[in-house]
Order: C-alpha cells, then sequence, then structure tokens
C-alpha cells in the first residue's frame, strides 16, 4: 500500500494536467483567433474614399488631407517648447496639459496631441518637425464638399459606434462609416477595402518585426467614384426656393426613374457635419426638434396626397370602363352620400362636369360619383376594394418603392382587409370609404411617390423605380434600376386625364402658374393636417401639394412639390413646381414675378402659431384654432 | 567498466536525454531574438545552457565514476558542506532580483540550493537507513525531520520559500518507510479544510464534514472499534475550530501578496472589473502564459513561431514559465507528451528504487523521485494555472546551471547507486 501511494498521485497528476491542457488549448477559444492575439497587432492602410460627382459630372464630394499631430510621451526627448508652441499656436500651459494628459492615457502608445491642422499650418510644421522628437504628423482623410446643398443625399461620415462594430465585421474602433444618403447607401463601394498588415509585437507593445512574413497580410482596394442623378444646379435652386418654408421637392426623369432633386427644408450644408465641427453641429441639428433639419421629407413625410390623388381614380375608373371622357356628373356644391354624410366642393351648385372638367376643377363631387361606381361595379364592396386596390398599387403607391436611398416610408393603400377589421366583414360600403376619391381619409403617400405617380402618368403607364446612382466607376448600377414597372392601366386610358392635368394650367386651378413656351400637366392638391397640442388634436393651416410633368409631348421632368402649411396646392407648390421645371428645361427663369414672390415669401409666421401658446387663426383666417386648456399640471419645482 | 555500463539504467538515461533536449529548444525558442549567432554564444541563455549541458556530461562522467559506497559513506559531510554553503550566503551571498542565493564564482553564479536536495537526500537515506533507526521512534521521526527542515530553514529567509517548500515532499520518503498514516490524513485534511473554507465558508465545511464522520460512523465502526462517536464529535470540533481559524489566518497572519495567489488560485474574485485589475497585475504571469498556452491549440504555432513567445509577453518564460513556450509552440500534443514523459521517468525511478536491495539506495531513489516529481507538480501546475504561483524550476527543462547540475546530480547519484545493486554486500 505504502509503494503505490507516490505513483498514484503521479498518475493522478498527468491525467489532471493533460485534462487542464485539453481544456487550455482544445476547448477554450479565447486565444486562438491570431486576429485577437495580444501579440499580433493589424496595421490598417484605409485606400481613398471614392468621389461624388452629380449627373453632369460636377464634382460634389471628394477628400482633404487632415493633418493631427501625434505624440509618444517615452519617445520625447527635451525641446524648445517656445517654439514649438508658436508653431502649435497653443500656449505652454496647453503643452504641459497635452502633454500630461498623453502620458497618463499611455506612454507607450501615440496619444492625438494637436488634431486636423490646415494645410497650411502643416506646411510650416512639416520641416520642423524633425527636430522633435517623439512626435509625427499622422495624415487621415476627411471629406471636401464641392457644393454647398444635397445634405440629405449625400449623407456624411462619420465613427463607427459601438452597435455599428458588433453589427458589421468589418469595422474597428475609430473607423469611419457613411451615415444617411449615399455615403450609407453606397458605403461599401466608396468605402473600397482597407489592406492590413499583421505586425509582431512585444509585451511592451513595440513592433519587432512582421508577422510571419506577411503571409496574412492583405493590399488595400480603393473606393469607387459614383456618379448621382441629381442635377447638382436643380438641386440648389430648389433649395433656394424651399428657404423659410418647410417640405420636399422630388423631381424624377419619368423615362429613367432617374432622381434629378431631392429637396428637403429646411436643410443643413453638408459642411458643418466634416471633422472636429461635426459632433457640436450634430448635436445642434439634431436637437432641433420643430423644424427638424435632419428629417428628409422629401422621403419621410407621409400625409395624404388630396387632390393630386384624384387622377389615378380617374384612370382606374377608365380602366374598369365605369366612367368615359364623356361621362357626366353633377355638382351640388357638394356631394351628398347619407343623411348626413356631405362631402363639400368649390364648383357652384348644379355644375355638369365632364372628366376634363374634373380634374381642371378638382370637382370632388366628380370623383366622389366614379369611386363609388368603381367599387360598386362587384357584387360585394370588398371585391370592389381589392381591385381599386390593386390598380391603385401598381403605381408603387402602398409600399416601399425600393429606391437606393436608406430611409423610407411605405405610405398606405388600405383594402378590403383594412375595413373588414374597422367595421367588420360585409359592413361597410363604398360610401364608408369615400374619402379615398378626394386622395384623403386613409390613403398616405410620401412626396417621393407622388413624384413617380406623375411619373408613371407621364410614361402612360409604366415607370421605374426611382434611384439616385447614375453610374459606378467600373461597375454597373442594380439590375431593378433598369427595369419597367407596368401599370395595371391601359396606355390609351392616359390621354384623357394628362388632356385634364394639361388644361389644369390652360385653364384650371393652376392658370396662373403658366410657363412660356413649356406645355405642362399638372394637379394641386390641398391637405388638411392636424396636430397635438397639450394632447388634443388641432388643425393647422392646409398643406400646399402639387405635381407636375413637362413636356407633354416629351416628359423630361416630373416632379412633386410640398409645403407643409402653405395654405392651398397653388399658393406655394404649384409656383416652385413650376419655376422648378422652367429651371429645369430652360436653364433659366422668365416667370420672375413668381420666383420673387417664392423667394422673399416666408412661412415661418404660420410655423410659429402652433407655438405660441395663444389662439390663432388657420387657412387665411378663416377658422380660429383655439388653445387648448391645459390638463397637465406642472409640477412646482422643488 | 563494460559491465557496469551494462547496468546502467539507459531508459532513465534516455528520458533525462530527452528532456535536457526538449528543454534547450524550448529556452532557443524563448530568447531566440531573430539574430542568427553561435549555438554557443555566451551572452544568450540558449548559448549558456548548452555549456550547462557540455558540464552536465562532464559530470555525468565523474559522477559514475566515483565509487558507489563513497556517496553514502560520505553523505554526512556532503550534508554539512551543503550546510555551511547555505549559511556562508549570509555573509559571501550575490542579491540578483531581490534573493541572495547565488555564489559569484568569476563570470557564473552558482546556487547552493539546487545542491542542497541531493545532499539532503543523502543524508535523509543514510539516518533512515541505519539499523538503529526506527521511524516508529518519536525522537528518530524526530532527527529525521530535523535533517529535512534544516535546509530549508536557511532558504527561506534568502528568501526564496519556492525552494524551501520542495523540503516537503521528503513526506512521501517518511510515509513510504513507514510513517504513521495519521499524519497523512491530517495533513491532507489541513489542505482541504483550508481550501474549502476560503472557497465555501465555515458553515459548509462543518456541514460536510459532520456528513463524512456520519458516514464513517456508519459504514466503518464495526471493523474499527476504537472509534466512537465522542472521539468523532472531538474531531468534529476541531476540524471547525480550524475552519474558524483559517479565516484569522487568511486576513490577518498572511500578507496581502499571498492573499492575492490564494484568491487567484482559488478564483475567490468573480467581479469582472476585478478580474481585469487581477489580470493586469498579480495574476498577469499566469494570465500571460495561460492565454500563450492556449493559443497552441493541438499542434502549436511550431518551433520559433509563438507569437507570445517571441513578444515576451510571458515574464521568466526561459526559466520557471518554460512550459508556457511548450504549450505554445508544440501545443496540446507536444505539452501532454511532455507531461508523460516527466510521468514516465518519475515511475521508472519509482520502480526503480523499489528493486534496490540496499535500504539507503532505495530511500535515496524514493527522495530523487519524490524531489522531481514536486518541482514537476507545482512548476506546470502553476503554468497552467491550477496552482498557485510558487517559483520553482521545472526540472531538465528551465534555464540555469545549478538548477541542470543539480538535478542531474541528484538523478545520476541515484543511477550509479542502482548500476552497483549487485555489487552490495
Amino acid at each position: 500500500m505504502r509503494k503505490f501511494l507516490l505513483s498514484s498521485i503521479i498518475i493522478i497528476i498527468a491525467i489532471v494536467y493533460i485534462g487542464r491542457l485539453s481544456y487550455l488549448q482544445l476547448i477554450d477559444n479565447t486565444n486562438k483567433n491570431p486576429l485577437t492575439d495580444t501579440a499580433i497587432k493589424a496595421v490598417y492602410d484605409y485606400p481613398e474614399r471614392g468621389h461624388i460627382y452629380d449627373r453632369n459630372g460636377k464634382l460634389l464630394v471628394a477628400n482633404q488631407p487632415s493633418y493631427d499631430v501625434m505624440v509618444i510621451p517615452r519617445d520625447v526627448k527635451p525641446l524648445d517648447t517656445l517654439e514649438f508652441c508658436t508653431l502649435l499656436n497653443i500656449t505652454k500651459d496647453k503643452f504641459l496639459e497635452k502633454y500630461n494628459k498623453a502620458y497618463t492615457y499611455s506612454p507607450r502608445l501615440p496619444s492625438v496631441f494637436v488634431p486636423q491642422l490646415s494645410k497650411e499650418e502643416y506646411a510650416i510644421l512639416q520641416e520642423k518637425m524633425r527636430k522633435y522628437e517623439g512626435f509625427y504628423i499622422q495624415k487621415r482623410s476627411l471629406r471636401h464638399y464641392m457644393t454647398n446643398v444635397g445634405a440629405n443625399v449625400l449623407g456624411y461620415i462619420s465613427e463607427v459606434n459601438e452597435w455599428e462594430l458588433k453589427k458589421y465585421k468589418y469595422y474597428q474602433s475609430g473607423e469611419l462609416i457613411g451615415r444617411q444618403g449615399v455615403e450609407k447607401q453606397y458605403e461599401e463601394v466608396l468605402r473600397g477595402r482597407k489592406g492590413v498588415k499583421f505586425i509582431q509585437k512585444d509585451r511592451f507593445n513595440r513592433v519587432i518585426g512582421s508577422y510571419k512574413d506577411g503571409i496574412f497580410d492583405t493590399l488595400p482596394i480603393p473606393g469607387k467614384d459614383i456618379y448621382l442623378t441629381i442635377d447638382n444646379d436643380l438641386q440648389k435652386y430648389g433649395e433656394q426656393l424651399m428657404v423659410n418654408k418647410r417640405g420636399g421637392i422630388v423631381a424624377i426623369e419619368p423615362k429613367t426613374g432617374q432622381i434629378l432633386s431631392l429637396v428637403s427644408a429646411p436643410t443643413y450644408d453638408p459642411d458643418l457635419l466634416v471633422g472636429r465641427k461635426r459632433s457640436k453641429n450634430y448635436t445642434r441639428l439634431y436637437n432641433d426638434s420643430i423644424a427638424k433639419p435632419l428629417y428628409d421629407r422629401g422621403l419621410l413625410a407621409m400625409y395624404p396626397p388630396g387632390s393630386p390623388f384624384k387622377t389615378i381614380n380617374a384612370l382606374v375608373g377608365l380602366q374598369e370602363n365605369v366612367i368615359d371622357e364623356s361621362t357626366t356628373f353633377t355638382c351640388y356644391h357638394g356631394y351628398r352620400y347619407g343623411r348626413n354624410s356631405f362631402m363639400g366642393c368649390h364648383c357652384p351648385s348644379g355644375t355638369r362636369n365632364n372628366l376634363n372638367r374634373g380634374i381642371q376643377e378638382s370637382c370632388n363631387a366628380y370623383f366622389a360619383n366614379t369611386y363609388r361606381r368603381i367599387i360598386e361595379k362587384y357584387p360585394t364592396s370588398a371585391e370592389g376594394m381589392n381591385m381599386w386596390e390593386k390598380h391603385v398599387e401598381s403605381f408603387g403607391l402602398g409600399d416601399y418603392l425600393g429606391y437606393d436611398l436608406p430611409t423610407g416610408k411605405s405610405g398606405k393603400i388600405p383594402d378590403a382587409d383594412y375595413y373588414n377589421a374597422v367595421y367588420g366583414e360585409r359592413r361597410w360600403f363604398a360610401t364608408n370609404t369615400l374619402s379615398n376619391a378626394i386622395g384623403q381619409g386613409e390613403v398616405l403617400t410620401t412626396p417621393i411617390q407622388l413624384a413617380n405617380l406623375t411619373a408613371t402618368i407621364a410614361n402612360r403607364g409604366y415607370y421605374f423605380t426611382p434611384h439616385i446612382i447614375k453610374n459606378i466607376e467600373n461597375d454597373t448600377i442594380a439590375h431593378k434600376f433598369v427595369e419597367k414597372h407596368e401599370t395595371t392601366i391601359d396606355a390609351e386610358n392616359f390621354d384623357p386625364v394628362i388632356q385634364g392635368m394639361y388644361d389644369v394650367y390652360n385653364n384650371g386651378t393652376a392658370r396662373w402658374l403658366q410657363v412660356p413656351d413649356i406645355k405642362i400637366a399638372g394637379k394641386t392638391g390641398t391637405a388638411e393636417n392636424f396636430t397635438k397640442i397639450e394632447g388634443k388634436r388641432v388643425q393647422l393651416t392646409d398643406h400646399s401639394i402639387f405635381v407636375a410633368f413637362a413636356p407633354i409631348e416629351d416628359p423630361k421632368i416630373a416632379i412633386a412639390v410640398f409645403v407643409e402649411n402653405g395654405y392651398w396646392g397653388s399658393r406655394w407648390a404649384g409656383k416652385i413646381a413650376s419655376l422648378m421645371i422652367e429651371k429645369y428645361i430652360k436653364g433659366e427663369i422668365t416667370r420672375t414675378d413668381m420666383e420673387d414672390y417664392i423667394l422673399n415669401g416666408s412661412l415661418e409666421d404660420e410655423y410659429a402659431k402652433p407655438l405660441s401658446g395663444e389662439s390663432f387663426r388657420i387657412n387665411d383666417g378663416k377658422k380660429l384654432i383655439q388653445w387648448p386648456e391645459k390638463t397637465i399640471e406642472k409640477t412646482p419645482l422643488p | 567498466m563494460n559491465s557496469f555500463l551494462k547496468k546502467l539504467d539507459w531508459f532513465t538515461v534516455l528520458l533525462y536525454a530527452i528532456l535536457v533536449f526538449a528543454g534547450w529548444l524550448n529556452i532557443y525558442s524563448a530568447s531566440f531574438t531573430g539574430e542568427i549567432s553561435s549555438l554557443f554564444n555566451p551572452n544568450e541563455y540558449y548559448g549558456k545552457q548548452l555549456i550547462f549541458i557540455v558540464v552536465s556530461i562532464c559530470l555525468i562522467v565523474l559522477v559514475l565514476s566515483i565509487e558507489a559506497k563513497f556517496y553514502e559513506r560520505f553523505s554526512g559531510v556532503i550534508y554539512l558542506i551543503s550546510l555551511l554553503s547555505l549559511a556562508g550566503l549570509f555573509l559571501f551571498g550575490k542579491n540578483v532580483n531581490g534573493a541572495t542565493s547565488w555564489y559569484a564564482i568569476g563570470g557564473m553564479t552558482l546556487q547552493p540550493s539546487e545542491f542542497a536536495k541531493a545532499a539532503t537526500a543523502l543524508a535523509l537515506a543514510r539516518f533512515l537507513s541505519d539499523i538503529q533507526t526506527d521511524i516508529h521512534n518519536f525522537k528518530d521521526l524526530l532527527r529525521a525531520f530535523i535533517i529535512i527542515v534544516l535546509p530549508a530553514l536557511l532558504i527561506i529567509p534568502q528568501p526564496d520559500p519556492g525552494s524551501a517548500l520542495v523540503y516537503a515532499c521528503f513526506f512521501f520518503v517518511l510515509y513510504r518507510e513507514g510513517l504513521h498514516p495519521l499524519y497523512l490524513l491530517v495533513g491532507v485534511g489541513a489542505v482541504l479544510i483550508f481550501a474549502t473554507t476560503l472557497l465555501y465558508g465555515t458553515v459548509w465545511v462543518f456541514l460536510g464534514s459532520a456528513l463524512l464522520l456520519g458516514l464513517f460512523y456508519f459504514f466503518l465502526k464495526r471493523k474499527k472499534k476504537k472509534i466512537g462517536i465522542p472521539q468523532l464529535i472531538i474531531l468534529l470540533l476541531i476540524t471547525t475550530a480550524f475552519s474558524y481559524s483559517v479565516d484569522f489566518i487568511y486576513n490577518n497572519v498572511f500578507e496581502q501578496r499571498h492573499r492575492d495567489r490564494l484568491s487567484l488560485w482559488l478564483r475567490l474574485e468573480d467581479d469582472p472589473v476585478k478580474l481585469e485589475q487581477i489580470r493586469k497585475t498579480i495574476g498577469y504571469n499566469t494570465y500571460q502564459s495561460e492565454s500563450a498556452i492556449g493559443s497552441g491549440g493541438l499542434t502549436g504555432k511550431g518551433f520559433l513561431e509563438g507569437t507570445r513567445t517571441k513578444g515576451n509577453f510571458v515574464p521568466e518564460q526561459h526559466t520557471d514559465y518554460i512550459f508556457s513556450t511548450v504549450g505554445e509552440e508544440w501545443g496540446f500534443i507536444g505539452s501532454s507528451v511532455v507531461v508523460l514523459l516527466f510521468a514516465l521517468l518519475i515511475l521508472r525511478l519509482l520502480f526503480i528504487a523499489e528493486r534496490q536491495k540496499s535500504i539507503f539506495s532505495r530511500i535515496y531513489g524514493y527522495s530523487v523521485a519524490s524531489i522531481i516529481f514536486f518541482h514537476f507538480a507545482i512548476n506546470v501546475g502553476m503554468v497552467i494555472g491550477l496552482l498557485p504561483t510558487v517559483g520553482i524550476p521545472l526540472p531538465f527543462f528551465s534555464y540555469g546551471g545549478s538548477g541542470l547540475l543539480g538535478f542531474t546530480l541528484l538523478l545520476f547519484i541515484f543511477l550509479k547507486l542502482d548500476a552497483n545493486r549487485i555489487h552490495e554486500w
């Protein structure tokens, strides 16, 4: 027994140790990845980010070098601090403060000493740098904006956050990633691929050579330049027109689906979000919760489209043969569809409108009749509703369009299921949903969807998915942008509707907005809207909406304009649309009267009303809105 | 001479050679700077170690050519010289890294504690093998204990508690030669209670030992009538009292660094922030060596390819932490082979010891096996994070002239005794 004690212990120890080794070396994986090996440092070689051009080849976004003065405190030798401080334009106290901060962080690792010198400062410093051991200059690349418009389209770049670090394996802390706009959408194209060198370090973090002679190292792949469909001049003009207003402009080339301009107002200079000032400016823009400059109204503002939606109902009516060009309906200063249900209209009572007049005068009664006929064509309203919805959705409404920008809203087109849920199966009729006839009620669209709808009408029945990318250097754009989407409406049914929209300009609601020598088809829209004040729903001045395309014979531009609280369609949006069309087609403005009106006009008073704390009048004083009683008592300050 | 060579245990010699060679390869890797120079370059650790290996071979020849009787006859003298050399350190010692454990002779340093182990083994073997010594006699046991403890007492104040701790391994020798198993039970029990108290607290120790003693009473009481319920209750009380005192010892007698080592060993800290702190400070060595070993995987990164070895992440990697290089560069396969080689060597030594006719040779052989086992178990256990940090080298592997020569001397005296076993009286 005594003989075997030590032998047994030896065998047990050997088994335990081999077990421990198998745990450390075979099971536990925390130390296996060479990338996370503390002994190996990956040094990245960042390629230059691709440039961004507009549709005419004008450079919009380039890169600028930025120079950081770096310090490795351990390597610093006594130096002429006076001269050094003068060169860097800092005081000696500041110098010591920065040096001590860097030393506290790490004596061995580089810290930023003075960030982002200008080229001029760098030039002076460069020759003298060798005198200051332990200091060196590190070059970085920042965006350089050659334009001051289109911030919502271009987006910006900034350091990746922790969430993105977890989600995307490519990025390392401190690297830049595109945010919003094309910088985000085309991040991988613009970014290229960083190269990496693995370097063997010792425990003091000093480099002692290349890891395995560089067999894992890769070369950087440069970022690609991209060309946008945006016309910089048109974009700039659109932003000028929208000064002191809130809203969005979306202009599309109907034949291709290319987005010519995408204006969101108010906006900001893209240069605000570059470099050292980015963080401060971003916070300022982000915190502006009233004007919301970071909110892309062209893509995100979802509201009832109002009258422009009548064109679709006309088209569906024609397609379903419930009306034809000569069908007439009588307007009784509105349309009565139940004992207490009346839809008002501005036509004098007794007016008989055909389709053309209906569109021209935007007669609510005409489209209420048409809509009823569409829904009631089938035995049940559910079938009629679903048929109507199928037609409407073929215009790209009610769902995300699939354009190449990172934000968007789906909008909404109701179907039978929706009303079944609200009223119960078979317990609703065309009349319950009659607001759809005039683009109110359950229908919601975004400006880009409206612009696409207009482009579809201009094309007489098809559209291409709107897109912002025109060209990628040495690459092709996504196939879905050259695929034709056909609507369910036959081409010949578009002619009477387009004629009606043309007559809107000739002698309808937009007759004051004509542009010499350009045949424009358009449709005004006015949308009621509401907000909450002190928790109560109150009405605000109507939104001004306008859609148009031109020239009729060969459409080059289709546009949707939306101005928040702009009273009615032709007052603001219509003028802006006409000016944009003239600017794009002619390159110059002849309707300077209209231009002056818009450029000098401001809606800031209107926007101040719901914040004023007093009762106010909306829609040119027609309606008084009582400031609601405060329902919540303020908690007294301690 | 020919017959002598035939009788030499070549299997042990082979294991010795493999371990020394493997050790040198790893020292080469751990101290390799990328510049190719002479293997005997005396400015590099691997060069010095190669010189020590050559000296060791000369030492082996010398040890084997001396008459076997010499070691037994002069064991007392050797022991005395060794004690004197340890004591002499207080006067003439050279301080390296805070420990006065070396004599500086010319350009070389000599660490007498590495040789004292062999001397103590000889003296103990001589004393216990004496016909008049009876280990069951308390006075004789006390004498044997003094032989073991004297060198340890001289080593502790150097300070080198790690080397002193090794002398605890003679416990195995005493047990083999008839020490009452009660000592063993008390020793193991004390360590167990110590660890469980720190891990789980006195209440659980009390409940656990009550359960164990209860089981003992019901299942074994028929065989050993002399232990009754009162004795068991007294034992339980002693256990609990000891467990209580552990808290006091831990908090008041131990220094902070000891507490840190123990808390690291028993994984007492589970706050991640403090764990990170421990990894950077007292646990740095253990953490780095575990990481290095873990990064080796199944087959390792290959000779000279260990990134953490190259980066000198593990401190003292060529000496006490040499096994982490094995783990990183040779992987699970390589490090398991080393563990098995040591186990094989020690088992072989025990086997040889048991076949000795001379009690002196047997006790000495047993001592050799115990010493090597202790070094191996503590060193590897520390490097793979199973045991607290104790600074003792891995036999034959770690860099160090005194260590290598000391272990060579220890081992080959035994091989000489073994080869001589037929000629004994």
